[in-house]
């Protein structure tokens, strides 16, 4: 399976290998940095690279390619879902997945290495289990270790490993006990034109942070779960009871995890929270073109929509853009020619729109294509879907918890084509 | 610390260099003298007695390593630490050792005492590791060693340390390939086991080392789809892939009688799919000869395990699941799969990447599968080119008739995108819609001719080379094209666009008559600047107009061949050369002159346009094979389905003799037995006189339900607690329904009601008894008991039992004991109950157990637990019953006694509760002092015994022994429950023995305490069985610390 990993940061340096069989020279990654080359941007690398002995599989996130190593045939989906499998732990022990934060953590990213994988297949890959085997750094307890000399490591195997719940840990204890659902929507959408909805869907998540004491059985169960048309699940979650009440039963892991992420059946007309009226059009010979956008928010909706972001890629011959803006500020990054306007809040008596001349290289063609916007907003306070929670029960414990759920709809992929 | 300061120290000095030297200050960085420094003070470091420090130093090692740095000259001093009492330098020193071992292996071997030590520890997690490392550790001399502790680790008790010895498997088979006999045999028995931790790990062991041996497969097949949806989610990837396998060479295929049926209707619309039709025909005619198909309920069994891991949030998981029902299910189930691969779409874009390349290949064979989705397929300008162009793959495999106007729409707006890549990738794919949907071909012409004027000359060249490949098709129609074209000749420069126009005039020279001539007029003029794919078509053009309009043409055709004479190019020469013999006659030339024109303007077959994701699914889908189109080192080959199915009973398990015979002395039980033979008020009275475990332990849990009820905001069950009365005329409506059953009034919990289970018309009040023939095991598993099924509100279960003992004659093997050695019955002292399903977790329904000591007359070598169900909540629990045990190898199921609907078994540890709404997974931990049976001896015998078993046989332990635990009665008290033993006479009055035989195997366990001055104390057990030995000290010494 998985024979050596390197993480390899932006500038081209491996800043780590680790080898789960024998050794794997550095210098398998000149074929990566070849592949990368070609590809000229970071998102075109191709994920799997075949080099003349080994297969290189590699991923990207947050500015650091994670290559791994692979000598046999193996499923790639296996060995990418692995990698991020790793991100994310160092995401979650180090409160970021950065270069800085793995080359000061270099020892618990090696632990960590070592008990994720064994011979290359993975071992224990459950942030709850690792947790136990190997404490995540704080303050206080590297202040506490130096001091006692004690150690990170756990000195028992994690029950969690051996029962049927692997996925929480054996002893929890909070003095308030609190179980906050958070229901995320997101709208993909592509809006043509003309302004006619090409394609919307909602895709949603919840994403929970259980601190709850003991074994908490919990049991979630909303007003109209038809609405939810395909579901992957935590594995936490009993798919029978789903399957046959549409209650989301389970005993859930400690922290912060996705319970669930679920796509509202495409039959369901997607309401589109807010419009755009733009005039974007470059002149012929003149080097210069005109650009402007407006946004406004549709009427149904009730609630203000927020934390408005145009984003847009301007076509390369774009030298620079002298815009005003009737309401938050935007910024014109000439060497990615991307423009980003920050609006803020949409109020409905005044629309923010945005305006002025753009500048195009001289002597150059104009541009065939208008740029698409990718807007993000927010919307607090509602599912736009209409998915609502009905109660939260659960069994177990004794106490009584404090229990919360909060919407919110955002967009996602969120795209105006001009 | 955390390892900050092993970084944080160079990293000023170095690290924007990108090369830090690691643990030494950054002046000295790179000279070579203080490379030795850096190494001693390292050394020094690891030599100190101070763990801190050695853990520092370890730290700064690991850094190193995990820069590339090598640290292998620091081995002799890092190899010592191997024993520390520190864990994290021992993880360290771990990780140190499997990097270097392989390069120092004479040192490396100083290390495996340690580990060899380590694989007889008592803690499972301390013997695992031991295994990991000792394992990883590539060093060939100590083969034999890493074989025997994988044999032993393989029998081992926990499931754990089996898994590791699984992940072992494949570490000494790709260091030693000749054990492959032996590591298969080991395989065969891990295949056995029945705990979900091992079945991912082993069966990656088997896809490793004996891929081909799908013999092993078939007792475990049924297991493995069973156990399935609870193995983590990694393995349920390996199993799912292998199954894939196995099933396509045990079943036959579904979809024999479906293809002709299903296909041909689409065919009808899609002329030119032919290849499918070709598949199609042999279908046809062995579909006569062939039985009607009748799925093979084991191959419906795995489609239905496997469904609902489509629901798995981990991608890999959903892809396996995908390829399996591509490749297995008949046509009709397919399209489950396609909503969870367009989930997936959503996810990085790693993992889009390959969703997309699959999807392609199944939207190839099974296009009605994704059409639905369509949009989902829709490109964003966002999207990284590689994404856009899979995407654009799919789309164009999804067209059809209907769709094609909204997918051409898209397609507009993807021409005019900025990434050029991606255009000339859409006007391919409009070029493979136009071949391939005729209605649309020729708006798609003109779209493309529209194209021929855009201003980015790749667009139009890729446009003119698409629209030559077009009009192949159908030429006459389109001679305004062609002209349109031939006046492009004098922009374009990209040179296959060039080619394909002079291609085209040649070709079609009659349809352009007094175009062609003047084109080429043009071309002879520029022929020296073109590139050498142009020249070989100019001179192409050349010859066609010689031979069709040789009088306008002629001396351009000779200019031409004659600068084609002397060009620097050997191919163009050859060509030039080779042209001239053809086509000018000579007197030299032969034959073939006359049929130049035949030559060269014969009717060309048009082009087929088709996906390059085409016949791709011969390689399993998702497999890295796949995605490279070429196959991978150790892939294995996807089978084509046999003609003739296999047989299907090498999938049956045999049902062992020996539940059958006891299944049948149930049945006689249960007659003997009636369900109701306890009535409520003769079960009452004599649980609550008996102050015996049970009763405590119900009305603990009852009452912990009713407080956690009202605590809790459910509700639902809120009336349950409330008064006595009310809960009686609920009863007599129950009972007016006829759907009696058993209840039980308790009289030390306040009037409360008891509910347990309420069985409809059977199965409430019962005992069972469940027995195991125990194999002798050997080695580290003593282990095996026998299990007491009895109902908690019925008589009290040990006086049940008491009756059944004494019914049957004891009689116990004397083999290894002394003759006058004489089993006791056991010292009664509380019983400890231990939870098996939590009343919650359970939903309502709760199960303890305890062990009884009562020894088991039927088969002396097992021990008797006894398990108790209850039901807390106000429905009834129906279809109760205990099953699907997994077992050990080396355990034997206690097969069910059938009680109304209800059954138990028995392994090691894991047991699945099974209501008619849930099942529950459970498992028994015996401690080990239960294990063992208590045994009579004289003070002499026991010295006489204990002298034989001395050395490697005894484990000393010193222990403090509290206030409260000085008195002889507490002693003998704590260490009798903690252990089945018995107390042998002592003449000294400090010193306390007892002695017991483990059940299984009838050693001795010889128990000595003494005491000292100060409160301490000596614990001493000798046993033969060193593994029992040293948990049965730990958990004494934990007894009497308590």
């Amino acid at each position: 399976m998985i024979h050596s990993l390197f993480l390899i940061n932006c500038s081209g340096d491996i800043f780590l290998e680790k080898h789960w069989k024998s050794v794997v020279s550095q210098s398998v990654c000149d074929y990566f940095f070849e592949a990368q080359e070609k590809a000229a941007d970071v998102e075109n690398v191709p994920p799997v690279i075949s080099t003349p002995h080994h297969y290189l599989i590699s991923i990207y996130r947050e500015k650091i390619f994670f290559v791994s190593v692979i000598q046999t045939e193996v499923p790639p989906l296996f060995v990418i879902e692995f990698l991020h499998r790793v991100a994310d732990t160092f995401q979650d022990y180090f409160g970021e997945c950065s270069e800085t934060a793995i080359k000061d953590n270099v020892v618990i990213v090696y632990e960590l290495l070592e008990e994720m994988l064994d011979n290359g297949f993975p071992l224990a890959t459950e942030s709850n289990i690792l947790k136990e085997l190997i404490k995540p750094p704080t303050i206080l307890r590297s202040v506490v270790n130096s001091i006692t000399g004690s150690s990170n490591m756990g000195e028992t195997l994690p029950t969690g490993q051996l029962s049927n719940i692997p996925w929480r840990k054996a002893v929890v204890k909070y003095t308030n006990n609190e179980a906050y659902f958070d229901v995320i929507e997101e709208i993909d959408a592509i809006i043509d034109k003309s302004g006619s909805t090409v394609f919307a869907e909602i895709q949603g998540v919840i994403d929970s942070c259980i601190k709850l004491s003991g074994m908490p059985d919990l049991s979630l169960s909303f007003m109209n779960p038809r609405l939810l048309d395909d579901v992957s699940f935590h594995p936490c979650i009993r798919f029978k009871r789903w399957e046959s009440e549409r209650v989301l039963s389970f005993i859930p892991p400690d922290g912060n995890f996705r319970l669930i992420s679920y796509r509202v059946s495409s039959q369901n007309l997607v309401a589109i929270p807010v419009y755009v009226k733009h005039i974007i059009s470059f002149k012929e010979n003149s080097s210069s073109g005109r650009f402007d956008v407006t946004i406004g928010p549709k009427q149904n909706m009730g609630k203000t929509v927020e934390g408005v972001i145009v984003t847009v890629h301007m076509p390369k011959a774009v030298l620079n853009m002298n815009l005003t803006s009737t309401q938050g500020s935007y910024t014109f990054d000439p060497v990615l020619k991307v423009l980003t306007w920050d609006i803020g809040k949409i109020s409905p008596q005044k629309l923010p729109n945005l305006k002025g001349i753009v500048n195009l290289q001289s002597g150059a063609p104009k541009p065939e294509e208008n740029p698409s916007l990718n807007i993000q907003f927010k919307i607090q306070q509602l599912a736009i879907s209409g998915l609502k929670v009905n109660r939260l029960d659960m069994f177990g414990e004794k106490y009584k918890p404090f229990k919360g759920v909060k919407y919110i709809t955002k967009a996602g992929k969120f795209q105006v084509r001009t | 610390m955390s390892a900050s300061p092993a970084y944080s120290e160079e990293k000023g000095g170095s690290s924007s260099l990108g090369e830090p030297e690691y643990g030494h200050d950054p002046a000295s960085g790179g000279i070579f003298s203080s490379d030795y420094k850096r190494h001693d003070d390292l050394k020094e470091m690891l030599d100190s007695n101070k763990d801190s420090l050695k853990l520092e130093a370890m730290k700064r090692i690991v850094a190193m390593i995990a820069r590339g740095k090598n640290a292998s000259d620091l081995f002799p001093a890092v190899v010592k630490n191997v024993a520390c009492k520190n864990i994290e330098v021992k993880k360290l020193v771990y990780v140190y050792l499997v990097r270097y071992a392989e390069e120092q292996q004479d040192l490396a071997l100083l290390s495996i005492s340690t580990f060899q030590r380590g694989l007889k520890d008592p803690n499972q997690l301390i013997r695992a590791s031991a295994l990991r490392v000792l394992s990883s550790i590539r060093v060939p001399i100590i083969v034999p060693i890493m074989m025997l502790a994988i044999k032993e680790a393989a029998s081992d008790m926990s499931p754990y340390v089996r898994k590791t010895a699984a992940h072992a498997i494949p570490k000494l088979y790709s260091l030693d390939s000749d054990q492959k006999d032996q590591l298969i045999e080991v395989i065969e028995k891990l295949l056995a086991d029945k705990t979900t931790l091992v079945a991912g790990s082993v069966v990656m062991a088997f896809e490793e080392v004996c891929p081909e041996r799908i013999d092993l497969i078939h007792k475990n097949y049924r297991k493995l789809c069973n156990l399935l949806i609870d193995v983590e989610e990694w393995g349920q990837v390996v199993i799912i892939n292998m199954l894939t396998r196995y099933a396509r060479t045990q079943f036959l295929s579904p979809n024999q009688n479906e293809s002709l049926l299903e296909e041909n209707p689409e065919k009808a619309f899609y002329g030119s799919d032919e290849e499918d039709s070709k598949d199609d025909k042999p279908d046809a005619a062995s579909l006569v000869k062939r039985k009607p198909y009748v799925m093979d309920p084991d191959h419906r069994l795995l489609l239905r395990n496997t469904k609902p891991l489509l629901q798995s949030r981990n991608a890999a998981v959903v892809m396996a699941v995908a390829q399996l029902y591509f490749h297995l299910a008949p046509k009709a189930e397919v399209g489950v799969i396609a909503k969870a691969l367009v989930r997936l779409l959503r996810s990085h874009s790693e993992v889009q990447w390959v969703v997309l390349q699959n999807v392609a290949t199944m939207s190839i064979k099974r296009r009605g599968m994704f059409e639905p989705y369509l949009k989902s397929f829709y490109i964003r300008s966002t999207d990284p080119t590689q994404i856009k162009i899979l995407k654009l793959e799919v789309l164009t495999n999804l067209a059809n008739e209907t769709n094609i106007s909204t997918i051409l729409r898209e397609f507009q707006t993807y021409i005019r995108s900025m990434d050029k890549d991606f255009v000339a990738a859409t006007i391919q794919a409009i070029g493979r819609c136009a071949t391939n949907i005729g209605k649309v071909r020729d708006t798609c012409l003109n779209g493309l001719v529209q194209l021929l004027s855009n201003r980015d000359e790749l667009v139009v060249a890729e446009s003119v080379v698409v629209i030559k490949k077009l009009l192949q098709m159908q030429p006459s129609q389109h001679s305004e094209i062609i002209k349109h074209m031939a006046k492009l000749t004098d922009n374009i420069q990209v040179p296959m666009a060039r080619a394909s126009i002079l291609w085209l005039i040649g070709e079609y020279c009659e349809h352009v008559p007094k175009i062609a001539p003047d084109v080429l007029r043009k071309m002879s003029k520029s022929f020296t600047g073109e590139e050498d794919i142009v020249k070989l078509q100019v001179i192409n053009l050349a010859a066609k107009l010689y031979l069709t309009n040789s009088k306008q043409s002629k001396l351009l055709t000779q200019y031409v061949l004659n600068l084609a004479k002397y060009d620097q190019n050997y191919d163009i020469r050859d060509r030039a050369r080779f042209i001239r013999q053809l086509i000018v006659p000579t007197e030299k030339s032969g034959a073939l002159n006359k049929y130049a024109k035949k030559l060269f303007l014969a009717q060309k077959p048009a082009p087929i346009l088709e996906s390059s994701f085409k016949d791709r699914d011969h390689f399993q889908l998702g497999s890295l094979s796949h995605l490279l189109n070429a196959k991978a080192v150790g892939y294995q080959e996807l089978p084509d389905w046999p003609d003739e199915a296999p047989d299907p009973s090498v999938r049956n398990v045999e049902v062992p003799e020996w539940t059958k015979c006891t299944s049948r002395e149930k049945r006689k039980e249960k007659v003997e037995k009636p369900f109701y033979s306890d009535s409520e008020g003769e079960s009452g009275p004599t649980e609550s006189a008996d102050s015996d475990p049970e009763s405590v332990s119900e009305s603990e849990s009852e009452s912990s339900s009713s407080s956690s009820e009202s605590g809790s905001d459910s509700g639902s069950r809120g009336e349950e607690s409330g008064d006595q009365s009310e809960e009686e005329e609920e009863e007599k409506k129950k009972k007016k329904k006829g759907k009696e059953g058993p209840r039980k009034v308790c009289p030390e919990s306040a009037g409360r009601y008891h509910r347990h289970w309420r069985g409809e018309g059977a199965g409430s009040a019962t005992s069972w008894e469940l027995r195991n023939t125990s194999r002798d095991m050997g080695g580290l598993q003593p282990i095996s008991p026998c299990l007491f099924l009895i109902d908690s509100f019925t008589s009290p279960a040990l006086e049940r039992r008491d009756q059944l003992i004494t019914s049957q004659p004891q009689h116990v093997p004397t083999a290894f004991l002394p003759p006058s050695a004489q089993m006791l019955s056991p010292v009664f002292s509380t019983m400890k109950t231990y939870e098996l399903l939590h009343r919650m977790a359970g939903e309502g329904l709760s199960v303890e157990y305890y062990f009884n000591r009562q020894p088991f007359p039927p088969d002396p070598h097992m021990v008797a637990v006894q398990i108790q169900f209850s039901n807390n909540t106000e429905s009834e629990v129906k279809n109760l019953r205990v099953s699907e045990p997994k077992l050990v190898s080396g355990m034997r199921i206690q097969e069910f006694q059938e009680i109304g609907k209800a059954g138990l078994g028995w392994n090691d540890g894991a047991l699945k509760v099974s209501t008619h709404s849930r099942q529950f997974y459970v498992s028994i931990q015996p401690p080990v002092g239960e294990l063992m049976a208590p045994v009579f001896m004289s003070e002499n015998e026991f010295k006489k015994e204990q002298s034989k078993l001395t050395g490697m046989s005894e484990i000393t332990e010193k222990l403090t022994l509290l206030d409260k635990c000085q008195s002889d009665h507490t002693i003998v008290q704590r260490v009798t429950a903690a252990a089945n033993v018995s107390r042998v006479p002592c003449g000294a009055d400090n010193e306390y023995r007892f002695a017991a035989k483990t059940v299984t195997s009838g050693s001795l366990i010889l128990i000595t305490l003494e005491q000292k001055e100060a409160a301490r104390a000596h614990l001493t057990v000798n046993s033969e069985k060193m593994v029992i030995g040293t948990m049965l000290v730990q958990d004494i010494s934990q007894a009497l610390a308590q």
